[in-house]
């Protein structure tokens, strides 16, 4: 007899076979991280059904089983090796094995020499993701499968991680697009994720075999994987218990399993060094803390008959919607919070009427509308005001503290931290995509420990030595939370320790104070998650200060609707709100269509209800919506694309070169262009990005974690591959043209080196010949010569007088276009300026031009009313100027020059635009933002990355808007 | 600070406060740092090195840095602001080393960051020292003599000497603790050398390095097969135990010979790029010959070093970087030298062949150069040796240390495939 048992991060597996290698018994359960008293109930339950007295031959594996079996005294396998000796047992003729589950995902290459992949650091499209994703729509895996296979059409969704993933989800959730559609394209992000991320660039083909839970459980995520990979994989008979089988199979020694079960009984203590202080050190501490918050509540009317004016606010939040109705001095007559569903029309309509049907005598004056679901709800039910989010919330925080100085609202995916200075909102800073430590975080964790959220929160209080498990995501502090279990640590300090995250990553990740002075005095705390006790006494412990959280701490959107509805309010005294008749008629539909106004190809849905009211969710323009082009006149992003692609491509005769439209192409290409050109070659670029483009590059693509930009260029590759060109020039460059502003002219790295990665990982180039020679053009004098002899490596001998003249023209086009772009940045904001509309510096790279890595944000800020211009655009009118930093790069130092200009000017605001992973951006931001606050301008920074929803991007931009007009309201009072 | 302009001027270290400041250094390579402390006491500077290591110090640095910084710039920061907490020196006394590569890598910017950490955290009048070789920020306080340069690039041959052997015996000693026992008799040896001006001319090297050869050989061995490791990668993370969650130990304990590169080496191939930057691109003929004149001083270095290991038939010697650099060719250009650049990729092809195709590559998570020189070049280099059994691990405040002992393992479990 030889026992299995494999100890994943969700569940436990076990198997024995019999002297023959008959499979006699198998078993799968969840553990709920109960990994200690699970084994052992194993362990125990093998015991008595093979009334085991002697030692017997068993290993283990999984990667929770690592430390215990070393413990306990059992052989330990690695999991993927395991999986590797069962496939050799069972299906030997395998090729490729793809293992999807709990939290981890692998795949193995087992033709010729073993290749193995693990996810990573940071790493989605996992069985956990999925299940995130269900319970995100409010349903069961099963039946997200089952939806699945009625799907129309594929949207994208970021699968690098749930965070990303959300905020493609719940908008598409909120605009009303098709579950079944939603269903089926996360099962497609699972799949594109599993093949940038693992195969690295590695092909998959041959025989696939799929192991693991979710493989074996959702057909419709095989099948997703069938169809991207081109294969029909196999899942196997045994398929969830297949590394339990490859530990049977690969043990050897036996073992005396009672001795194992009585040691992995045995307590372990865990180390007191990354253990925390205490919540509450006394049962006191806890009832001052207690008495002291009650205080902090507002007037309630619920339940009393009511008669006269009211005032309705509403907010329509990513995962819950909230409604409140006030009287005229504020004072609560009906709220409600509750979960949108998915569904949030649907969840309103029955709001109201339950609203009206209480209050049947109420007059609703004015009403008002934040959040997300903003324009769907105004547009669908008549609501007379939207209201931006972090104003709504100031709004509801002025009523409990006047003289308000910080506020902080932690709700369930996202977080908001404003800045109040001279009663305006001054400094906002909302959580990046790759920020975890929301309330849905500690629910997700409530959950997979086998809690309800509040009891779960409430444990923590009283942990005495709260587990420390850093301000990461989720991803890493998933895998902390494993490690703390495993060695012992009780729910209540891991509760404890995971609402200190929750504060941690609020403060030193989102906000980035190093002190709690720099918060101020006057701090209000809201959203649902500071309910949470734990949470609101980790904050103040944290920052060493009293702060308030007002008893209706969850609903302050809603509560600050009202209250602005009010302020706001119509001389008509009535809203234009749906009546209770009128919303008891109230019927919608949903259609979902690709708009074909433009290049990006937005999937709209449209929500259609009755009487010529509609929305349109999804769109990057106001093209739609207007069904007029949008006007690119104030907008230098749009301007740079034009004068691109209106280069000419010539008509050589020495052949095609192709230039990859990507990273630095996108500046140094009229100078590519014109060389090539000049030197008798046809010139060809790859075009500008979209969707399509990048999947078709993604398998190629072997660091999962470099920025968005650089795995694009994986895709532009493969557009010049399929265009047949002669050849691919891309070339290494490590510096950059020297604008004599900073102490060197470097590229970053992963520009300079790019070329390099791609000649490595890219194998389909066939006849093309792929030029990523390291040129200097920088060096203006020796470039002619040098270049020559990169010229004649490739294609043969050059005339000295032919390449010399072509240089001289390719400087002479790179330095007429740098100077067009300074010039039309020029005319568009002295243009701006003459139309009264404030100006926007959109300050990145010179590749975030490109439309898939901006995502339209340009048009957008354009569509909000202002004049967009580029970094470049500004930065050259700033002399040479000291930084606090040694500034070596040539893109970057046109940032700091570009803040500088910015900050002594009154119309102009800087949004950094910021690649997700970009380290070089770890540096520049906090230069960036305190040139900006030196001079009391603004910082607006927006992380981009693969996710391509607006929305949250749309509200940090309104919130400025907001923090602008009230600043200026300031400036006009003065 | 200037009125019109966040900027502020740094605190220099000047020649009054080298008499009773303490320089504090983070720690990196510990046998190398043993030997070299004693050049730097012997110009009269209280310099100590800074051990500390736990969740405190990351703590202090995920609050006072950017939290997307690199993984050596968060552990030496953290590291640095721990110490002056501790009470354990006068704040107004402490001065902080740290070197400053001046190369497009972020690693430049450490120090800016540190001096910007130091201020949020109260102590801005802390002098922060630059230890570069391109006249990066010049302290007037620093004035280190020829003889200790000439001793400096001494200690650095000693200490990879004692480090590339110690690693060869250790895994296989009879009586446990013997090799260790013997790093700190040589090290103390050549530190006491250094202290009385001696043990630098390249006779008294050639010497030295012979004896340590034949002290470490000397050492009971049984030579029972092994999984053979290599570990590379980021500098930092490479040779610092906090940096690498003691990488070494954990691989010792899973019974595996370690190997890890020579310093000297990383040094040459730096110093040929940028050498290698101005024979691709043109520019300064001063500045060319005075890095060819580096360049043949360290090879004669490297030589010397790298003879004495081939000398002793019972160790493997690390190649010469020119070879390595042939190596190199048609798998990444050479004048790919941002962080660990072509070097990574033409070490991983050095190691297939001399058994050991085993390698972790350790980098910080995020690391731009890394992108390119490790993970962008693995797939390539197993197409070329695809006896290469690699695993990348990223380093970070919040990996654990679990899933990177996963990882390692399963590259073990296969390595220990292989060797039976």
């Amino acid at each position: 007899m030889r026992i299995g048992i494999d100890i994943g991060s969700t569940t436990i597996k076990c198997v024995v076979l019999d002297d023959a290698g008959n499979l006699i018994h198998k078993s799968y359960e969840r553990h709920f991280a109960m990994i200690k008293e699970k084994t052992r109930e194993v362990i125990k339950g093998l015991i008595d059904k093979f009334n085991i007295t002697e030692p017997v031959v068993c290993a283990v594996s999984g990667s929770a089983g690592m430390g215990l079996a070393e413990r306990a005294g059992v052989p330990f396998v690695q999991e993927v090796y395991a999986t590797k000796v069962a496939i050799s047992h069972r299906l030997p003729d395998t090729d490729v094995v793809i293992e999807l589950g709990g939290e981890d995902a692998k795949i193995l290459f087992l033709k010729g020499n073993l290749e193995v992949r693990m996810n990573g650091t940071c790493a989605g499209g996992t069985g956990a993701f999925a299940d995130q994703m269900a319970s995100l729509m409010q349903i069961e895996t099963s039946e997200m499968n089952e939806l699945a296979k009625n799907y129309e059409k594929i949207y994208s969704i970021a699968s690098r991680c749930g965070v990303f993933a959300k905020t493609d989800i719940q908008p598409l959730l909120n605009q009303g697009a098709r579950k079944e559609d939603i269903s089926a394209s996360i099962f497609y992000a699972i799949v594109n994720q599993t093949i940038t991320g693992l195969a690295q660039g590695h092909p998959i083909e041959g025989n696939v075999v799929y192991l693991g839970g979710p493989l074996t459980f959702l057909s419709e995520l095989r099948r997703a994987f069938d169809k991207t990979l081109k294969c029909e994989g196999v899942c196997p008979e045994d398929s969830l218990v297949f590394v339990a089988l490859g530990a049977a199979y690969y043990a050897e020694e036996k073992v005396d399993l009672a001795k194992a079960y009585e040691i992995i009984g045995e307590k372990t203590d865990f180390g007191a060094e990354s253990s925390l202080s205490p919540l509450f050190k006394s049962k006191e501490e806890y009832n001052e803390f207690i008495e002291r918050h009650s205080a902090n509540s507002v007037p309630r009317k619920e339940g009393i008959e009511y008669v006269g004016d009211a005032y309705l606010g509403i907010d329509s939040g990513s995962t819950t919607l909230k409604v409140v109705l006030t009287d005229k001095d504020g004072a609560i007559i009906f709220s409600k919070y509750q979960s949108n569903q998915g569904k949030p029309i649907d969840v309103v309509r029955e709001t109201l009427l339950e609203m009206y049907e209480k209050y049947p005598n109420i007059k609703i004056v004015s009403s008002a509308v934040t959040g997300y679901g903003e324009d769907m709800m105004r547009s669908a039910l008549g609501i007379d005001i939207g209201v931006v989010e972090t104003v709504a919330h100031f709004t509801a925080a002025k009523y409990f503290m006047p003289d308000v100085e910080f506020i902080i609202d932690i709700g369930g995916q996202d977080m908001k931290c404003f800045k109040i200075r001279n009663g305006a909102i001054d400094n906002i800073f909302l959580n990046e995509a790759c920020s975890s430590g929301c309330g849905s975080f500690l629910q997700t964790f409530a959950s997979s420990l086998g809690y309800p959220i509040e009891e779960f929160a409430n444990l923590g209080l009283f942990g005495n030595n709260p587990v420390d498990l850093g301000s990461r995501c989720t991803v890493f502090m998933n895998s902390s939370v494993k490690q703390a279990q495993k060695e012992g640590v009780t729910v209540e300090n891991i509760s404890a320790g995971l609402s200190i995250s929750v504060v941690k990553n609020a403060l030193y990740k989102v906000i980035r104070v190093h002190s709690a002075d720099e918060l101020g005095k006057k701090i209000v705390v809201q959203g649902g998650t500071f309910l949470n006790n734990a949470v609101l006494r980790a904050f103040e412990q944290e920052i060493g200060a009293h702060v308030i959280r007002p008893d209706i701490a969850g609903m302050m959107g809603a509560y600050g609707a009202a209250l602005y509805a009010n302020q706001m309010k119509k001389h008509s005294g009535y809203s234009a709100i749906l009546s209770y008749e009128e919303l008891k008629n109230f019927t919608y539909s949903i259609k979902s269509v690709t708009c074909n106004g433009c290049n990006n190809k937005c999937q709209l849905t449209v929500n259609d209800f009755g009487g010529g009211r509609k929305f349109i969710g999804g769109n990057r323009c106001e093209k739609p919506v207007t069904n007029k082009a949008q006007d690119d006149s104030l907008n230098l992003y749009e301007y740079k694309l034009k004068k691109l692609a209106s280069l000419p491509e010539g008509e050589g005769t020495r052949g095609v070169i192709g230039l990859p439209m990507g990273l630095n192409m996108y500046e140094m290409y009229p100078f590519w262009n014109t060389l090539f050109r000049e030197l008798g070659f046809t010139v060809k670029m790859s075009g500008f990005s979209n969707r399509k483009l990048y999947l078709n590059g993604q398998g190629t693509i072997p660091s999962d974690t470099v920025c968005f930009p650089a795995k694009m260029m994986h895709g532009h590759i493969q557009k010049l591959i399929e265009m047949n060109v002669d050849a691919i020039f891309y070339p290494c460059m490590t510096y950059n043209f020297n604008e004599k502003k900073a102490k060197n002219n470097y590229n970053c790295a992963v520009i300079a080196g790019y070329p390099e990665v791609i000649e490595a990982n890219t194998l389909n180039f066939g006849k093309i010949k792929y030029i990523n020679d390291y040129v200097g053009p920088h060096n203006r004098r020796e470039f002619a010569k040098r270049f020559k002899k990169v010229l004649e490596k490739h294609f043969g001998a050059f005339k000295n007088g032919a390449v010399k003249k072509a240089c001289k023209k390719a400087y002479l086009a790179y330095d007429n276009y740098m100077a067009d772009i300074n010039r039309e940045g020029l005319r568009i904001v002295s243009e701006a300026r003459r139309e009264d509309k404030k100006i926007i510096v959109l300050a990145g790279r010179p590749y975030h031009a490109d439309p898939e890595i901006n995502h339209g944000i340009h048009k957008l800020i354009c569509a909000l009313g202002f004049a967009v211009v580029s970094e470049d655009a500004v930065a050259c009118m700033v002399p040479k100027f000291k930084v606090n930093l040694l500034s070596q790069w040539t893109y970057h130092q046109r940032l700091f020059s570009a803040a500088k200009y910015v900050a002594s000017q009154n119309d102009m605001y800087l949004v950094h635009l910021v690649s997700f992973g970009c380290g070089l951006d770890a540096l520049t931001t906090d230069e960036v933002r305190s040139l900006l606050e030196y001079y009391g301008n603004l910082y607006t920074q927006i992380k981009i990355d693969e996710v391509t929803n607006l929305g949250a991007i749309k509200i940090r931009l309104r919130s400025l808007i907001a923090a602008i007009e009230q600043q200026s309201k300031e400036d006009g009072n003065e | 600070m200037s009125k019109n302009s966040p900027y502020r001027d740094r605190v220099k270290f000047t020649l009054k406060m080298k008499k009773d400041y303490t320089i504090l250094s983070p720690s990196m390579a510990p046998i190398h740092f043993k030997i070299l402390k004693p050049i730097l006491l012997r110009q009269g500077f209280k310099i100590e090195i800074m051990e500390n290591d736990g969740p405190e110090v990351l703590q202090l640095a995920l609050k006072y840095l950017h939290n997307d910084m690199c993984y050596p710039a968060m552990l030496t920061t953290g590291q640095m602001l721990a110490t002056i907490m501790s009470g354990k020196y006068d704040p107004d006394k402490v001065a902080m080393v740290i070197t400053q590569s001046g190369g497009g890598c972020r690693d430049s910017n450490y120090i800016n960051l540190m001096r910007k950490a130091f201020e949020k955290a109260g102590y801005p009048n802390v002098p922060f020292i630059s230890a570069n070789i391109w006249g990066l920020e010049l302290n007037s306080g620093i004035n280190l003599s020829p003889k200790s340069l000439l001793m400096a690039l001494a200690g650095l041959i000693y200490g990879d000497m004692i480090m590339i052997v110690s690693n060869q015996v250790r895994p296989y000693e009879v009586n446990k603790g013997e090799t260790d026992a013997m790093i700190d008799k040589w090290t103390d040896a050549l530190g006491k050398g250094f202290s009385n001006g001696k043990g630098f001319s390249t006779k008294a090297i050639k010497k030295n390095l012979k004896s340590i050869a034949d002290d470490f050989a000397s050492i009971k061995v049984e030579k029972t097969p092994k999984v053979k490791v290599a570990v590379i990668g980021e500098l930092y993370l490479k040779y610092s135990a906090p940096g690498n969650n003691h990488l070494e130990k954990f691989l010792a304990e899973q019974d595996c010979e370690v190997y890890v590169p020579s310093i000297l080496g990383f040094g040459i191939y730096k110093t040929n790029g940028a050498l290698e930057d101005l024979r691709l691109y043109g520019g300064n003929k001063a500045k060319k010959a005075i890095l060819e004149f580096a360049m043949k001083y360290m090879f004669k270095m490297e030589d010397i070093l790298i003879s004495a290991i081939e000398a002793n038939p019972n160790f493997v010697a690390p190649e010469r970087v020119n070879d390595l650099k042939k190596r190199a060719e048609g798998v990444i250009g050479i004048g790919n030298s941002m962080g660990e650049g072509w070097y990574l990729a033409a070490e991983m092809l050095e190691f297939a062949d001399n058994g050991y195709e085993n390698i972790v590559i350790v980098q910080p998570f995020g690391c731009l150069p890394c992108h390119v020189a490790a993970k962008g070049m693995i797939n390539k280099v197993r197409r070329i040796d695809p006896r290469l059994n690699i695993v990348d691990i990223e380093y970070d405040p919040g990996a654990t240390k679990v899933n990177q002992e996963n990882r390692i393992k399963l590259m073990l479990v296969v390595a220990k495939e292989k060797l039976l």
